[in-house]
């Protein structure tokens, strides 16, 4: 019965589009003649874009602004006009300027370097079609997803070249850091936030009230990262929901008709950055982005970096997304310029559509067979290593695997971009994940090792949207104590309570990813379900194992981080101290042998583990200090679960 | 402008359309050579050829001259529901002397208001339930003893005054069992007295607008209240309803036109015992009796003040580049209170209607004016005609004073690029509000329906407001499958100090829908959603009637709800005027 409602969802009849190769076109032709051609996007409703300069002016003369700054000024007792220079130079330090000229150069260079790094980079030209359509229509947000520093480069250039309108773009301030390439930024439509600015009022508001000015005039599409930053294990990340609140706050207030936000999911063959965030994640601080480094970074020129996948999304209108969900008349009794804090009824609407949005992202990832293979290798290798041997895959085993996967991914409804002639590797008789290099110290031998084992891990982790429902029943079904629909149930629903700062699962929604997973798992075969009963079928064995030992990394690294909590954790533990110390933790009982996956060492894993762990109350933080929440029963039971279920597993 | 109406026996019918607006005589048709044209004599477009209403009509709607629906021509008696009559009441009533009728026509005429629901179903010579009896009481007394009656002999009343309603006001609730009197005032039409020491004038409540104006200018007074629908309302129905009139930046609403209300309840009779101009005595009890909408009693007498009729009239128009700036001269006039006695201000998609509904020029000189116009405006002054929009204004008083008046509002009206376009556009704008409630029964000729709603609104929410309500009335058309672009339009009619009265205007083509006034309905209803949601009131000045009840809770709160409920509970305990409208 509970089925019948995800019959419509069933994701094999997915439709998407084809992608077309834009840089074929740049193989065939003039760059210069590309760079200097007439630009001429079309604009929301036919308006004429207003100058930068303008733009400006009209935020310092917002009504919103206004109020903030007399507010500020009684507050503090300075001057109204004192206050209102500080924020038009908060203004000045964040606004684009964006000029044709600047664009044109990029057009240039970039497809100089695209060229020379891509193989190709393709874009399903009927998104870009509806996305021009929703621009006439309302102003629009574009939210790619964020893997790579070329992410809004890219973004800008295909806009470019297809003829539609420029976004502005939200960047981290640390790009400012790099004096010449800041400025070539921000002629190029990026204007700079602080990373954070808590409490500063005006700073919120001169933000907010410039980003909604652009907006709401249709100046430009705004764009954004709604994960914040960019994602170093190729998994997207919890949505950071500040600037969706400022841009949905448009419509919520009546001040246009409708938004249209676009996902936007860009999938890299291979990422630039791959080996700079497995040595970040192990400790090695990544760069301070400078100019110089730039520079030196330009090696990268002479490697392949394989083929890009640009998957413009359906636009999804937020009018429709608050539908029956927000009672927008809670906005007739208080001037509309007065800033407020959300509603709880806005707030989780605006974090429901958040997931929804990552997840509209994650969908139309294009997943290249070296995501399958990475997944198979890394299974491989740590079997293999259990069993103290270094064997390998034998290539007719791993391309036979590889069939199976993909056929499972397939009736997932992944979005595979299969070739047609499978593997046109050459590696003599076995793959494998590579040989560390010759290293002095174990320790040394075993991080180094740890580099290849996370950068497989960034490939594998790029199809794990796909089966990380059924994944998730798959280990409940083995960590509860029975077959009964209730417990499973009960299990499924404490993992992904505990994962669920390390995976996209919308708060809220347990009920129906139990659904979701039981509904793949029946519809492949792996699993009855009866009145009572959840029962995995003979041929179910097979399916459940590899979905199981998908997920038992992460298992064991929360397992560890909960073990370091309560063992070796002191009173003073601050939370600048965790994460070497918990690495401490790993290295040494790694090179124990007491702890199967090399990927626990993963910083962004253990980060996740104590977020979980600090939302479920099972660790408090006290002036910055991490400390085992005072014993009670709750928390010790909580521990005790975690631990006891990965151990089960 | 003005009809003596013989009423008692067949109602109005013979000089009023039974299932359309206004005069039998009057109204628009497309003649043999396929131009539309106003029949009648009434209006000073009667008799006139309308050129461009044909163009304007296949341009707008995508309506053909050769798809009729043409309206069912009689009222068959027989498709009416047999009267359910309270032979008790009946009986009593008989004694009285008081006039009545179950005739099938006359109670027909009197279940229904104007909505688009109602002129559809009439059309179609459908007809739901409909009151079983009409009485006719001459004055006051006669109201008494009919509503003792009724309360004797348990009989619902639905009180009838010009049968105007937009609200489904005037609709019997279908699940009545007890028999149904419509209590028609239009006999009690008589101004009482006038008192000129103080302007006042005692007057019945049956009495419709146009009547009362023309029988007060003859004394060379004026109340100075016009509603649109004032050739046939009654001011019974206003202070019923609280109305609202074009002038009323002179002479105020009806509750600031009203002195005293004499109202006759299941409890008796409810009047105040002076006529101060201002009293502190509690809660005001007029405004119980304001917008009761006929479920507490009849309001049988009103006096009201009354002002000398203005020595000088004078209409004007100015041209806006766009609506923005037009709504900010508006809002601009209202700030420097210096609003003429009407500033109205019309979109693009209300201009362009308005020019189709020019008549024929006799002179090729005017045509030649009128071309040279558009040249200066669109040519000369850079105004895009798919943008611009037109405010009119009626300026009264004195003379010397009017013209003062008028340069004051043009001097703003420049500041925002507003130019002067003339007496004349500006008196056919006000011409056009009376014609065209005709206009709708010639779209229902051919498959197009439509209607108007309006709200009031905050200043800074004009704008928004206009848009998306305009907007989610082309979208929910779409989402309903309505073939052909629909006439999302709006004007924003009063202004405020604080804020402004916006009308819609909405109508479409429904060729291909097989349920179209369900289709109607339900994007009227969106419209009015979007309406709240974007800080707009329930009703400026239509009224909540049972059309809108279902937003009544959250727009007084519950303990309104309740505190207007226990005002029910008490003077109407036994729900004698079951209208069931309001709550």
């Amino acid at each position: 019965m509970m089925f019948l409602s995800l019959q419509h969802r069933d994701p094999m009849l997915k439709k998407r589009d084809d992608f077309e190769d834009m840089l074929e076109e740049r193989r065939n032709s003039s760059d210069l003649r590309y760079a200097l051609r007439c630009y001429t996007p079309v604009l929301y409703k036919g308006l004429a874009p207003c100058k930068a300069s303008m733009l400006k002016s009209m935020v310092l003369q917002s009504d919103q602004l206004h109020h903030v700054i007399g507010q500020v000024s009684r507050e503090t007792g300075r001057a109204a006009d004192d206050v209102q220079e500080e924020a038009s130079a908060i203004l000045e330090e964040m606004a684009h300027c964006l000029q044709l000229s600047t664009v044109r150069f990029f057009a240039f260079t970039l497809s100089k370097v695209f060229k020379t790094l891509f193989r190709s980079i393709c874009v399903n030209e009927e998104g870009i079609q509806r996305l021009q359509q929703a621009i006439q229509e309302h102003p629009v947000v574009l939210l790619p997803s964020h893997r790579s520093y070329m992410d809004f480069l890219l973004m800008s250039y295909i806009l470019y070249t297809y003829d539609i309108a420029l976004p502005v773009i939200a960047a981290g301030m640390d790009f400012m850091g790099m004096k010449f390439v800041g400025e070539m930024l921000r002629m190029s439509g990026a204007f700079f936030i602080r990373r954070s600015f808590g409490g500063d009022k005006l700073y919120w508001s001169v933000f907010s009230e410039y980003v909604k000015t652009m907006l709401k005039n249709g100046f430009a599409p705004v764009e954004f990262f709604l994960e914040g930053t960019r994602s170093r294990t190729s998994k997207s990340l919890t949505p950071k929901l500040g600037l969706l609140n400022i841009v949905m706050d448009p419509y919520l207030k009546g001040e246009v008709y409708d938004i249209n936000v676009v996902p936007v999911s860009i999938s890299y063959e291979r990422i630039l950055e791959e080996a700079l965030y497995a040595r970040e994640m192990l400790g090695v601080p990544k760069p301070k982005e400078s100019t110089s480094g730039l520079f030196k970074a330009r090696k990268v020129l002479s490697e392949d970096y394989g083929s890009i996948h640009v998957y413009f999304g359906q636009p999804v209108s937020v009018r429709s997304l608050a539908q029956g969900r927000v009672n927008r008349c809670q906005f007739n009794l208080v001037p509309r310029h007065i800033p407020r804090r959300p509603s709880e009824e806005i707030q989780s609407f605006v974090n429901d559509s958040a997931y929804r949005l990552v997840r509209a992202q994650e969908e139309n990832m294009v997943l290249k067979p070296w995501v399958l293979l990475a997944s198979l290798l890394l299974q491989n290798h740590h079997q293999d290593q259990t069993a103290g041997q270094k064997r390998g895959m034998v290539l007719e085993e791993l391309t036979a695997q590889a069939v199976w996967l993909r056929d499972m991914f397939r009736e997932y409804g992944a979005f595979l971009h299969w070739p047609v002639v499978l593997l046109d590797i050459c590696v003599g008789g076995q793959v494998k994940p590579g040989e560390p290099h010759s290293t002095v110290t174990p320790e040394e031998e075993l991080l180094s090792q740890a580099v290849i084992v996370l950068s497989c891990a960034s490939y594998r982790n790029q199809g794990l949207h796909v089966f990380l429902r059924p994944a998730l029943l798959a280990s409940a079904i083995n960590a509860a104590s029975s077959n009964l629909k209730q417990e499973v149930f009960n299990s499924f629903s404490f993992l992904r309570n505990m994962f669920s700062n390390e995976f996209i699962l919308c708060p809220g929604a347990t009920v129906q990813d139990f659904e979701e997973a039981c509904y793949l798992l029946v519809k492949t075969g792996a699993l009855q379900v009866t009145q009572q009963e959840l029962l995995v079928t003979e041929r179910g064995q097979r399916t459940v194992a590899f979905l199981t030992s998908m997920l038992d990394p992460f298992l064991q690294g929360y397992q560890v981080v909960c073990r370091f909590l309560c063992e070796e954790a002191t009173e003073n533990l601050t939370e600048k101290q965790f994460v070497p110390a918990v690495r401490k933790f790993i290295i040494k009982h790694l090179l124990a042998g007491r702890l199967r996956y090399t990927e626990v060492l993963s910083s962004d894993l253990q980060k996740n583990s104590l977020a979980a762990l600090l939302r479920l109350g099972a660790v408090q933080k006290i002036k910055g200090r991490i400390k085992l929440s005072k014993v009670t029963y709750s928390s010790v039971f909580l521990l005790r679960t975690c631990v006891n279920l990965t151990y089960n597993c | 402008e003005c009809v003596e109406w013989e009423v008692t026996d067949g109602g109005g019918s013979e000089i009023m359309k039974w299932n359309g607006w206004g005069y039998s005589d009057s109204k628009f048709l497309f003649n043999k050579k396929g131009q539309a044209e106003f029949t009648g004599k009434r209006y000073r477009l009667s008799g006139m050829i309308i050129p461009g209403l044909k163009d304007w009509m296949e341009g707008t709607f995508g309506a053909n001259l050769q798809h009729k629906t043409p309206a069912t021509p009689l009222l068959t008696s027989s498709a009416v529901q047999p009267a359910t009559l309270n032979k008790a009441f009946l009986e009593e009533l008989k004694s009285t002397g008081i006039p009545f009728s179950h005739d099938a026509e006359d109670r027909v005429f009197r279940a229904h208001g104007h909505c688009l629901h109602e002129i559809f179903a009439l059309r179609e010579g459908k007809f739901g339930r409909v009151p079983d009896m009409v009485v006719w009481p001459n004055c006051h007394n006669d109201v008494v003893k009919i509503v003792e009656l009724a309360c004797k002999h348990n009989v619902c009343v639905i009180p009838y005054g010009g049968g105007t309603s937009v609200s489904s006001a005037l609709e019997c609730p279908p699940e009545e069992t007890r028999s149904i009197v419509s209590l028609d005032t239009s006999q009690m039409n008589r101004i009482l007295w006038i008192d000129e020491k103080n302007l006042t004038a005692h007057v019945e409540a049956g009495i419709v607008g146009q009547d009362l104006e023309r029988l007060l200018n003859e004394s060379g007074y004026c109340t100075g209240h016009e509603p649109d629908s004032m050739e046939f309302s009654s001011l019974g129905g206003w202070v019923a309803t609280r109305a609202s009139g074009m002038k009323k930046n002179i002479y105020g609403n009806i509750e600031d036109l009203v002195i005293h209300i004499r109202m006759v309840t299941p409890r008796g009779v409810i009047e105040k015992s002076c006529q101060g101009p201002r009293m502190s005595t509690g809660p005001d009890i007029h405004h119980f009796i304001m917008g009761s909408e006929g479920t507490l009693g009849v309001v049988t007498e009103v006096t009201m003040k009354i002002r000398p009729m203005p020595e000088y009239q004078k209409y004007g128009s100015v041209v806006f580049p766009n609506f923005e700036q037009g709504v900010a001269c508006l809002r601009e006039v209202a700030k420097q209170r210096c609003a003429p006695a009407s500033i109205r201000l019309m979109d693009n998609e209300q201009f362009k209607f308005g020019h189709a509904l020019k008549p024929q020029v006799s002179s090729i000189f005017t045509s030649f004016l009128d071309g040279l116009k558009t040249f200066y405006i669109t040519k000369f002054k850079g105004f895009d005609p798919n943008r611009l929009c037109v405010a009119t204004l009626l300026f009264e008083g004195d003379r010397e004073k009017v013209l003062q008046h008028e340069k004051q509002v043009y001097d703003i009206a420049a500041k925002f690029g507003g130019l002067a376009a003339g007496e004349d556009n500006g008196q056919r704008g006000y011409m056009l509000t009376f014609v065209i409630a005709y206009l709708r029964d010639l779209g229902m000729d051919y498959y197009v329906i439509g209607e108007s709603f309006e709200t009031s609104v905050p200043w800074d929410r004009v704008l928004d407001i206009c848009r998306n309500v305009k907007a989610r009335i082309i979208q929910e058309c779409k989402d309903k499958g309505v073939q052909f672009p629909p006439l999302s339009t709006c004007r924003v009619t009063q202004t405020y100090d604080t804020g402004a009265c916006v009308y819609f205007y909405f109508a479409f083509n429904y060729r291909g829908l097989s349920d179209p006034v369900h289709v109607y309905e339900q994007v009227e209803h969106a419209a009015r959603e979007e309406i709240l949601a974007n800080g707009g009131s329930l009703s400026h000045h239509h009224g909540v009637g049972k059309l809108r009840k279902e937003w009544m809770r959250d727009t007084v709160s519950n303990v309104g709800v309740g505190m207007l409920k226990s005002v029910k509970d008490y003077v109407d305990p036994d729900n004698i005027f079951g209208n069931r409208n309001l709550l």
